[in-house]
């Protein structure tokens, strides 16, 4: 079998899991609530741990390059209260202009 | 407290301007792939099956730089392992026999998972299905315009498609962050995250940055918050 099935198929089975084990198995069930309250951080952690690795991470190397910018422009978006997608087509035109005239 | 009752088409509804950002990284997915050796066929399964771009883009980056099959599969599935407590934080709203539940886990994505949430960890299945069939559909649609016409677009750095990534994140964590503690969560989940980068390979900071979320275990009751077993009761 070949390198990109083998990444098909047992990624795509090994997400199907992550994805449904809880859901099937825990439905409808209160979550004691001291567990509730670690799922309401778990939201902001992971966005703010998505956000810096796509903007400041190259695999293993801390980098600042032109998706910082766009990080920015973003932030600007986002304070001004502009609509989601403003917010990403601010961000990738910033980061798209950079790059055109460096 | 009886809450308003929601549809599908108001999932979708506010899930419209993601999907129309996730159809973007689809068909820039669809491009990297092609050029990473996956045939069309692989790529448009990729999307079909796992239906998790961060995922999907770092195994598909890792095959184009010559990586290993066990790398790229071990690199997406480290991403994806959020999704364990994903489901965990919504297993309670969900209603229905194992296999429905189940499905209702499979169109769980980050957009639509921060869409259906009510605040102080409560979430709305319909808003999460009709969110997550929507951007599944975008995301699959926008994966085979991307194999097809992927010669055609260029290069997607160029046009700033993977800032635009870190945007969507910034804006969805923006609707999120009302009170201190969860701005406190963000602030310490990226600070985690950023010190992990040089550390541990990509995907795993990500993970680490839920370590965060043990803070929570000290958390007070909510006044509002709605135990998921008076809430079902609650409906109709």
């Amino acid at each position: 079998m070949s390198t990109a099935w083998i990444v098909v198929l047992g990624a795509g089975a090994g997400t199907v899991l992550l994805k449904g084990l809880a859901p099937a198995t825990l439905g409808g069930r209160a979550l004691p609530r001291r567990l509730t309250g670690v799922m309401a951080l778990l939201g902001p952690a992971l966005l703010a741990a998505l956000i810096v690795t796509n903007t400041f991470a190259s695999g293993r190397e801390l980098t600042v390059d032109p998706r910082a910018a766009g990080l920015a422009a973003a932030l600007v978006a986002v304070a001004l209260r502009a609509p989601v997608l403003v917010v990403i087509l601010a961000a990738a035109s910033t980061a798209g202009g950079l790059r055109a005239v460096t | 407290m009886l809450m308003q009752r929601t549809t599908y088409a108001d999932g979708a509804r506010r899930a419209w301007p993601l999907a129309v950002a996730v159809g973007g990284f689809g068909l820039t997915y669809g491009v990297l792939a092609r050029q990473a050796g996956f045939s069309e066929l692989q790529t448009i399964l990729f999307s079909l099956v796992t239906f998790a771009g961060s995922a999907q883009f770092a195994a598909v980056s890792i095959v184009g730089d010559g990586g290993t099959a066990v790398a790229a599969v071990a690199a997406a599935l480290l991403l994806n392992a959020r999704y364990l407590p994903i489901g965990l934080s919504i297993a309670p709203w969900l209603t229905g026999r194992p296999l429905t539940r189940a499905a209702q886990g499979q169109v769980t994505v980050d957009e639509s998972w921060a869409v259906s949430h009510l605040g102080g960890g409560r979430y709305d299945p319909r808003l999460l299905v009709g969110a997550g069939v929507s951007i599944y559909v975008a995301w699959v649609l926008c994966s085979t315009v991307g194999v097809l016409a992927g010669s055609v677009l260029g290069n997607p750095e160029t046009l700033g498609l993977d800032a635009a990534f870190p945007a969507l994140f910034l804006a969805l964590l923006a609707g999120q962050v009302r009170q201190r503690r969860l701005l406190l969560a963000a602030l310490a989940g990226g600070a985690v995250a950023l010190a992990m980068v040089p550390l541990v390979p990509p995907g795993v900071p990500i993970v680490a940055a839920s370590v965060v979320c043990l803070a929570g275990l000290r958390t007070p009751r909510e006044p509002g918050a709605v135990e998921p077993a008076r809430l079902v009761e609650a409906r109709p």
